[in-house]
């Protein structure tokens, strides 16, 4: 075997294994809502709570805190109050129903509500160039996000 | 010290809970130099608001205070940046805009306060940046000034100034205002970029919560140019620019149709409101 044909070969593999990542994948196109929410997780792959708390407060991800009061991070400074304040939040939703919100809200509440969907490509007028066909978060993102949001309990 | 000792207020209510909550604007009276300022007047009819409210009630004291009083107002050294412009000759026929308009204080007053009108040569509104300009050029033999270039920002916050107190007041009977209005309010409740925002989502849905720092208010535009504590000062087309970029939207251009309605449209929404110029924001 050449070493031309040891990297294509090589090439080969690693486009199949992330097609194969991708494949499992649900795009924001077909993620599935029913009156639970969603059920099927967006990877397959477990959340992380605490990459979720990052995503949660960090204002170029999720920036969550932006409307969201959350005691669990009373150590962040300035907590918005645009939504609902999330402690407890895991008390009052399943994770099915916390997995829609972080979806796309919208199809929970109602075609008015002020939250972005963050794993949507339903957005707003002249998306900028950087951010076509592309989502807030990342599918794993996302689930990460919930799996910290079901932490938050009373 | 009265700002650590408000600093240590906002620490100690943070580690407390979720912070101090604000929803509503405060309840102030301000006074420019002795000039009353309204700042809560009656929405003119088929506003969404009852009550109108100026930005200002919705900074901390100490912002506040800065537009009290016109030697503290950062604001004010454009303004007389503006005042040295109005003075000075442009082009090529030896003119300043006191050749024709003289005394500022008495030719300017009232002006920003109409603004923008219908302009019968373009077919559009126009606004006090873009008169300017055409003073420049079918005038005065100068160029048009660039998008927030060569003083425009100074000369119109000098000119706003000279209305300094006296309430807001379009005529939309002009010309085809009233359709301007419309697409102005078209552009205002539509959703730009990936964060799907309008400026209804926070200026009027949202109206005086908090996000993250920054309370939200009505998005009133009577103080502008403004002076904002973070970025000096700001003209209105250029903070409309910036609050669709932060929707992730691509930016219209200054001046372009779409932000001569919305700014035609917004002012509108200040009905009454005296002009502020120039306010100081954070």
């Amino acid at each position: 075997m050449t070493r031309r044909m040891k990297i294509t070969l090589g090439a080969i593999a690693a486009v199949a294994l992330s097609t194969a990542a991708i494949a499992s994948e649900v795009s924001p196109e077909t993620v599935e809502f029913t009156d639970d929410g969603v059920a099927v997780s967006l990877t397959g792959v477990a959340g992380d709570p605490v990459a979720g708390a990052e995503a949660f407060k960090n204002r170029r991800l999720g920036n969550c805190l932006a409307c969201h009061a959350n005691a669990d991070m009373a150590g962040e400074l300035f907590h918005g109050n645009v939504g609902p304040e999330l402690d407890g939040v895991a008390d009052r939703w399943e994770e099915p129903m916390l997995r829609a919100i972080v979806v796309n809200s919208k199809h929970v509440f109602t075609d008015e509500t002020v939250m972005p969907g963050f794993y949507s490509l339903d957005a707003g007028k002249d998306v900028a160039k950087d951010f076509v066909g592309k989502t807030i978060l990342t599918a794993q993102q996302v689930e990460d996000v919930v799996a910290y949001l079901g932490t938050l309990k009373e | 010290m009265k700002r650590l000792l408000i600093a240590g207020v906002v620490l100690a209510a943070t580690f407390a809970g979720a912070g101090p909550v604000l929803a509503d604007p405060v309840d102030d009276t301000l006074e420019i130099d002795g000039t009353p300022i309204i700042t809560r007047t009656a929405a003119p009819e088929g506003h969404p608001f009852d009550e109108l409210y100026s930005g200002w009630l919705f900074r901390e004291s100490e912002t506040r205070d800065l537009s009290r009083d016109s030697f503290e107002n950062p604001g004010m050294i454009a303004v007389e940046d503006g005042e040295a412009l109005w003075n000075t000759v442009m082009g090529t026929e030896g003119k300043s805009c006191a050749t024709c308009h003289e005394d500022a204080a008495v030719s300017m007053k009232g002006v920003g306060a109409k603004f923008p009108k219908w302009d019968a040569d373009s077919q559009k509104p126009i606004n006090v940046e873009l008169q300017i300009n055409k003073c420049l050029t079918e005038q005065m033999g100068a160029e048009a000034l660039p998008f927030n270039k060569g003083g425009q920002q100074e000369l119109t916050a000098y000119i706003k100034h000279q209305s300094l107190g006296l309430p807001v007041e379009m005529d939309l009977s002009q010309g085809d205002m009233q359709s301007w209005w419309e697409k102005g309010k078209d552009v205002y409740y539509t959703r730009t970029g990936q964060l799907n925002l309008a400026c209804a989502s926070c200026h009027e849905t949202a109206m005086g919560k908090m996000i993250r720092a920054d309370h939200l208010s009505q998005g009133q535009v009577n103080g502008f140019p403004t002076y904002r504590l973070k970025s000096g000062l700001t003209s209105l087309h250029q903070r409309f620019r910036g609050c669709i970029r932060d929707t992730r939207a691509e930016q219209p251009k200054a001046f372009s149709d779409d932000l001569m309605a919305l700014e035609t449209y917004v002012t509108w929404r200040g009905t009454g409101l005296s002009v502020e110029t120039p306010s100081v924001r954070q």
